[in-house]
């Protein structure tokens, strides 16, 4: 007696939960690798997958077991040559050819622990620290844009794709060529025949004429059951491909002051800034330019690296920032042709009176041309505690407010916490949602 | 009609398989392994998966339903890795010893490899379970299935009730203990679901009762001398106590009653395997000796074509390869490659006895009844007896076995003996020595408990041979063990 199960097709990832609880088990360590890559990778890669190492002390799973060393044993082996009972060997100066500790789960003797995280596993760290609201977490991750699009006609398909017109045309034509009596041609003979048996007393000729009607109906009607008004062979169906959504072009700014003031916890909090609207304008736009500026007193378009990783000393003049991403935008991104994204971190420094040009330029070029501009100033965590009220505050926090009132696309935000990235995007993202 | 016409056809050829492939070949193979070996069976049920599911059996050790736990996710990580890293190639198969008999074979093998397969797990070892003493003794097939589902929804509700963490933390501690948990020497009670569920009832029932336990805490009447009192409360624990987990699982003064039964299943399942480590050169060598018998039947009955022979041929001594101690891909005396050996050996004395045979092996040397003989020693056998009984000059000369000994006070290895007339027995006895489980495995034992005073649990180490205890795992486990017991436990050797 045997049965076969074809197991094949049972769903896989049997052990996903296992897998689930082992990552957070390991929570810590896969968190401080994530970081590590939010620091150490280029904006646009930042949601690949990584591989993580784990120290292989946080996961052992200890029982009692032998020592390596010690003691008497004795073994047995096979593929003696030459030795005799008796024969001594000398053992090796450093330890280890004894009898291997077989058994010991974990890989003992390795030092850390490695594997490679799948990419939704990676944004669900990067995310949990941003504390993004599920939804969003979801729609962000995923990364299906494609749409369905027609692509021609199928003979298979589900019922709520049929094509009406070309089944009906196929049916017709095939009416034609297999000569199926029409419902029209029978209506007539059986109309004529009513008129007929009305008739009180049929003389001999409308006695022969309806026997004749009865024998044309009866083989029209079993004509038409031969040629059937609708055949499997004409059944057609709409065929739909997915096809990535033809998306439009975005641009990217990042502008941000690399003044002596912005330190190193400055620039990562301005980091996950920029990752987090990178993320969302990807999910929109197949193509995302991406364009650096940073600015002291003056402003210059810099590469990424250069970007983060450099200093520079000088004053701060914000609207030199603005200018040189104005200038840009005329020359390479039309606003026709792009969808120009801003978004700007600093510390909130800016040289007297420099704060009220940087509105005007605001108001007057470029929030025209914009989609949408993003601003945060980070602060200090002391300084968190005292600065509570959104009128009140630097000269460009206050400038910056006035384009506000005025530009729905403005958004701005303080910021000491990476959890406080996350509310500047929601307009930003709801308006997203409602036009996809 | 079509039974005659086939019995002289090829049962299939070429490596693509069907399912008609499959159970025509299963059918072919029973017949030979019910007719010419006798053998007595499970029915099979033969499951066909994937890769990625062999990885998934892998790490839930070989079970087909387990509780979910993050430890057999690193097993999978690992084992992925080195899957992926093609350092390691799977299993052929999984066998599972249940009633009907599981097997798991890959879909990548070939029809010949999957006719080797069946033959080796779905005829050698199930045989092999169904009829070994200790496997009849210690498991139950019947219910291993539905006591697995028992133990996953019971974690899955406790994870429920209590938190997923909780129910980590508590499994972290018994796993520690897990290999130190079984009964060596008596028969568990077995226990069904239906049982189990009862059992946890009665549980609560008593805490609800022993709520009121201060009415039992009273002064008693008159202390008896210390040492009468110390053999009293021993006598009434049972103990000394081998199996860690059910002491713990009994008299732990802090576990709520679900803990208890999580540590229950936990050496429950640790039980269950326990026949199969103290089995594996028999287990693997009856079903190497099946699957080279009914292969070769096959052949000479001209069922199997010369090119799949030569396959399974292939894969066969692949399996049961012996490299010699200093090659460099020597890990161990193969079980696969003993095994075998020894049953090949055994019915070679049977039908062509030599003098020393006759000397060594007076009973059936000669009797020709090979069938006979290792019927009964897969019967009555474990690895450690049925090499001392069985292993004959003949295999020790031609895997050429000598013994080494290794005393961490002397600066050099002494062999001890060799494959000569005077080292037979001495080499015999140190490999089934060296198959000895309760010699493998660390022998502690719960000694001592005061509950009623400063209740620090006793554990004592036997020592044997002077070989200690690795210990910093020692210090880890130790800890998980506290843990579950709530007071400190000290642990002194002898």
């Amino acid at each position: 007696m045997v049965s076969f199960v074809d197991r094949r097709l049972n769903p896989k990832n049997k052990s996903l939960g296992n897998r689930r609880r082992f990552l957070g088990k390991v929570r810590a360590h896969v968190k401080r690798a994530v970081d590590e890559a939010v620091r150490k990778r280029s904006i646009a890669d930042v949601n690949d997958s990584g591989a993580v190492t784990v120290p292989a002390d946080s996961i052992l799973e200890p029982h009692f077991q032998h020592a390596a060393e010690g003691g008497r044993r004795e073994r047995v082996l096979p593929g003696n040559r030459d030795y005799q009972a008796g024969d001594r060997i000398r053992k090796p100066r450093t330890g280890g050819a004894g009898s291997g500790n077989r058994g010991a789960p974990g890989g003992e003797g390795e030092d850390s622990f490695a594997f490679v995280l799948s990419r939704d596993e990676f944004l669900d760290i990067f995310f949990e620290n941003l504390e993004l609201p599920d939804l969003v977490k979801r729609t962000l991750s995923d990364q299906s844009t494609a749409r369905p699009h027609r692509a021609g006609i199928s003979v298979t398909g589900s019922p709520g794709n049929l094509n009406v017109e070309r089944t009906m045309r196929n049916a017709l034509g095939r009416h034609i060529a297999l000569g199926r009596p029409s419902d029209k041609r029978i209506g007539e003979l059986r109309a004529r025949l009513f008129e007929l048996e009305a008739v009180h007393q049929p003389t001999e000729e409308q006695h022969e004429e309806m026997h004749a009607l009865r024998l044309e109906l009866e083989a029209l009607r079993r004509r038409q059951k031969r040629v059937p008004y609708l055949d499997p062979l004409d059944v057609r169906y709409s065929y739909f491909e997915p096809r990535p959504e033809p998306n439009a072009k975005a641009v990217m700014f990042c502008l941000m002051d690399v003044s002596a003031s912005m330190g190193e916890r400055e620039k990562d909090l301005a980091k996950r800034f920029f990752v987090l609207l990178h993320l969302f304008l990807e999910r929109c736009y197949e193509r995302v330019d991406l364009v650096f500026i940073r600015h002291t007193h003056q402003a210059s378009e810099v590469d990424e690296d250069t970007f983060f990783h450099s200093r520079e000393t000088g004053g701060t003049v914000v609207s030199s920032a603005l200018d040189e991403m104005a200038r840009i935008i005329s020359e390479r991104y039309s606003p026709a042709e792009w969808n120009i994204y801003a978004a700007q971190a600093s510390d909130g420094d800016n040289y007297a009176g420099d704060s009220d040009t940087c509105a005007d330029i605001l108001d007057d070029t470029l929030m025209r041309r914009l989609q949408y501009f993003a601003y945060v100033e980070i602060l200090q965590e002391q300084e968190r505690s005292f600065v509570t009220s959104d009128g009140s505050g630097t000269e460009l926090w206050r400038a910056y407010l006035t384009v506000a009132e005025d530009w729905p696309n403005f958004a701005m935000k303080r910021v000491a916490h990476p959890s406080e990235i996350y509310p500047v995007f929601r307009e930003l993202f709801e308006r997203a949602e409602s036009h996809g | 009609m079509a039974e005659g016409r086939k019995s002289r056809s090829l049962l299939f050829e070429g490596a693509e398989w069907t399912f008609d492939d499959l159970s025509r070949v299963h059918d072919a193979i029973e017949k030979v392994a019910r007719k010419d070996l006798a053998l007595d069976l499970y029915p099979n049920q033969i499951e066909i998966i994937s890769s990625e599911q062999m990885l998934d059996a892998y790490s839930s050790i070989g079970m087909p339903l387990m509780y979910r736990h993050w430890s057999f996710g690193k097993h999978f990580i690992q084992h992925e890795r080195a899957y992926r890293r093609g350092a390691r190639g799977l299993a052929y198969e999984i066998v599972i010893n249940s009633n009907p008999c599981i097997s798991y074979c890959l879909e990548e093998n070939t029809m010949a490899l999957q006719a080797l397969v069946i033959a080796h797990a779905g005829f050698g070892h199930n045989h092999f379970f169904k009829n070994n003493e200790l496997f009849r003794q210690w498991t139950d097939p019947d219910g291993i299935l539905d006591y697995l589902e028992y133990a996953r929804d019971f974690m899955q509700r406790c994870e429920e009730r209590h938190g997923r963490i909780e129910v980590e933390r508590l499994l972290d501690s018994a796993h520690a203990l897990m290999p130190s948990s079984v009964f060596r020497s008596r028969r568990p009670p077995p226990p069904t679901p239906r049982q189990a569920e009862a059992r946890q009832q009665a549980r609560r029932n008593e805490a609800e009762r022993s709520a009121h336990y201060l009415w039992d805490r009273l002064p008693a009447s008159q202390p008896a001398s210390d040492a009468d009192q110390i053999r009293q409360r021993k006598r009434a624990m049972h103990l000394p106590e081998e199996n860690l987990l059910y002491f713990i699982e009994r008299y732990s003064p802090i576990l709520q009653p679900w803990q208890r039964e999580a540590l229950a299943i936990v050496r429950t399942i640790g039980q269950y395997f326990y026949p199969q480590k103290q089995t594996q050169i028999m287990n693997e060598g009856c079903a190497c000796f099946v699957h080279y018998h009914v292969m070769h039947a096959l052949h000479a009955k001209g069922r199997i074509d010369d090119g799949a022979m030569l396959e399974i041929l292939h894969n066969h001594t692949e399996v049961v390869r012996q490299p010699d101690f200093d090659d460099p891909h020597f890990g161990g005396l193969n079980p696969y490659t003993l095994g075998f050996t020894m049953m090949q050996d055994i019915r070679r004395i049977c039908e062509a006895p030599t003098e020393e045979d006759r000397q060594w092996f007076p009973d059936f040397a000669g009797s020709g009844d090979w069938h006979g003989v290792l019927k009964d020693a897969w019967a009555n056998y474990r690895d450690e007896s049925f090499i001392l009984q069985f292993l004959s000059p003949e295999v020790m000369r031609r895997l050429r076995l000598f013994a080494l000994t290794d005393d961490t006070n002397a600066p050099f290895y002494t062999v001890s003996a060799i494959h000569n007339e005077r080292g037979y027995r001495q080499v015999r006895e140190a490999l089934a020595r060296s198959r000895d489980i309760s010699l493998l495995e660390p022998n502690i034992q719960i000694v001592d408990v005061d509950l009623q005073g400063d209740r620090v649990l006793h554990l004592c180490h036997l020592q044997q041979d002077g070989v200690p205890l690795d210990k910093r795992s020692e210090t880890m486990t130790l800890e998980h063990m506290r843990r579950l017991w709530g007071y400190p436990v000290e642990m002194t050797r002898s």
